[in-house]
């Protein structure tokens, strides 16, 4: 992947801010609530072919959304204690998690980007990659 | 993608009636704007699954919401807590039982009706044909949708207390009519008609469905019309656990489905699927992950038991004892007619644990030791495993009633022959 391909990626905008950190691209949709542990960000779910990594810090890249809607209350969990994703890619329009970090900025707990970034579009971010998300959307490789 | 606020709305998220409306109508509005809502619209009714504790974010959101000034708008049923409140089944450390304990006060504080059940349409709660609500837990909305005709999306934890507060929610998925045709057909007619009055069957067919359909909306054609509130129940709660079903219609048993043919909206449906009951028995044995010859406890009710339900167990326990934990989840309204008629006393003297307010895939009340647990329940059967770590047989109530005998696991087989 050329730098100047990776500097014309650009997420749609849903939770606007910036981050940097590490990807890490889900093989498998998971959900938050009874997939990832809200104690620690770590994957809980033994079937999940990610289990054990971690979220926390990530720039996380989900392929697909399933779950409970609680999940918002472990994202918003993850959020106050700190061991949230440090950004969101997902792949079409959806409440759950952003609703999670939406009452996290409410109470005082920070927030975190969230873009959406088609299927086909997320082919350019692999596992281990480190980006920088801005607050436009675009996402760009650091050396 | 815009979403218009009214004159008034602006004014309520700008402070007018107080900082937890204010709150409420941010995440409100911004969730409808991602959601591609163009407006917020009112709703009569709400029921909340955001108060069982799951760690303390979700406390201090809903004692900041409290301390706002926060009310509910609306005639608003809770569903369960992470505490039984009534007969104090659950094993809770200090911190989580203060923590849980604050988090069901709260929302009992800003006016929501402290029913605890994920039932609460058997509990009075029961929304018109057509109404517009607010309701949260999967199974609530499966049953408010296809069985009642009132109209919501799944609201989760957090958006479900904002939109009872509010009493408005996003106008997008289930509320608009154009969303609510069924484009599946489901063929269940070459199911043999001795099946279809059998309690046993609809957490299979509720799982199986769940399972083929995804997020569609399907019409099931094919059962009889004298299917009971209880076999609606157990068929949406099990679909609701395994696919994102929100809305399903039965021809000629849900008020949307008149017809088949009412139901898709006098379309050609986009895809038809048939079920074979050659399958059925491989279908039925989706439902357990253990294989055990004996079983170390009983779980039944969820969603939560009803008072018929009960009259069934009381009938099939005959007076006898059970020799396992044995456990039935349910609502304080029904434990308070257990106990006016004296029936609580005998369920307890047959070594029958009834739990109320909340329920055992929630919170910690099996026993520690883990081991294999039957059900009658397509729901406990699927999230039993991943939230309590024992193994799932499934059956019928009658099998779980008489493998607890012994715990030796007695099964009628015959059925799905």
């Amino acid at each position: 992947m050329s730098a100047e391909r990776r500097s014309n990626l650009r997420g749609d905008v849903q939770i606007a801010g910036t981050a940097e950190g590490k990807v890490l691209k889900l093989r498998q949709p998971i959900s938050f609530w009874g997939g990832v542990d809200q104690k620690s960000g770590r994957i809980a779910d033994p079937r999940h072919p990610d289990h054990p990594a971690s979220v926390k810090g990530t720039v996380l890249v989900l392929p697909g959304m399933i779950g409970s809607s609680s999940s918002s209350y472990v994202m918003a969990e993850l959020m106050m204690d700190g061991n949230a994703p440090a950004a969101l890619i997902l792949p079409e329009p959806d409440a759950i998690l952003a609703l999670g970090v939406m009452v996290a900025a409410e109470m005082g707990w920070g927030s975190i980007p969230v873009l959406l970034l088609p299927r086909a579009e997320q082919a350019a971010l692999e596992t281990g990659m480190r980006v920088r998300i801005a607050e436009n959307g675009l996402i760009q490789g650091v050396k | 993608m815009t979403l218009a606020l009214t004159e008034r709305e602006r004014a309520v998220a700008d402070g007018a009636d107080g900082a937890a409306a204010s709150m409420a109508m941010r995440i409100l509005a911004e969730t409808g704007r991602l959601l591609g809502a163009k407006r917020l619209i009112p709703v009569v009714s709400a029921h909340i699954d955001g108060a069982v504790y799951h760690g303390d974010s979700g406390v201090y959101f809903g004692e900041r919401l409290r301390e706002g000034g926060g009310k509910v708008a609306v005639p608003t049923t809770l569903n369960v807590g992470g505490l039984d409140l009534v007969n104090h089944t659950v094993r809770q450390t200090t911190h989580g039982h203060d923590m849980a304990l604050r988090l069901m006060r709260a929302y009992e504080a800003m006016g929501c009706r402290p029913t605890w059940t994920c039932a609460p349409y058997q509990a009075g709660h029961r929304p018109k044909a057509g109404e517009q609500v607010a309701w949260g837990e999967s199974n609530a909305v499966a049953f408010c949708n296809s069985v009642l005709g009132a109209r919501t999306n799944r609201y989760g934890d957090f958006l479900d207390i904002c939109c009872a507060i509010l009493g408005r929610a996003p106008d997008y998925g289930l509320h608009r009519a154009e969303n609510r045709r069924a484009t599946v057909l489901v063929d269940v007619t070459a199911l043999p008609d001795r099946l279809k009055p059998l309690d046993v069957l609809y957490p299979v067919l509720g799982y199986w469905y769940g399972q083929t359909i995804g997020n569609s909306i399907g019409v099931v054609a094919g059962l009889a019309p004298d299917m009971t509130e209880d076999q609606l129940k157990a068929f949406g709660a099990a679909s609701a656990s395994s696919g994102a079903v929100g809305l399903f219609h039965i021809a000629g048993v849900t008020p949307e489905a008149p017809t088949v043919e009412a139901a898709l909206g006098n379309r050609k449906p986009e895809s038809v699927i048939r079920l074979n009951p050659a399958d059925l028995r491989a279908i039925r044995d989706r439902l357990s992950n253990a294989t055990a010859s004996r079983i170390d406890a009983v779980a039944l009710g969820s969603p939560h038991f009803s008072n018929e339900e009960f009259r069934q167990l009381e009938t099939l326990l005959a007076g006898r004892r059970v020799g396992i934990p044995f456990f039935v989840c349910t609502g304080r309204d029904v434990v308070r007619k257990l106990e006016a008629e004296g029936r609580a006393a005998t369920l307890k003297e047959s070594g029958v644990t009834i739990v109320a307010d909340t329920c055992v895939v929630v919170a910690p009340i099996l026993p520690e030791k883990v081991g294999a647990l039957m059900t009658n329940s397509g729901k406990f059967a699927h999230y039993m495993p991943s939230n309590t770590g024992y193994g799932v047989i499934y059956g019928s109530l009658e099998d779980c009633v008489e493998s607890a005998m012994s715990g030796a696991v007695r099964r009628d087989e015959q059925v799905w022959s």
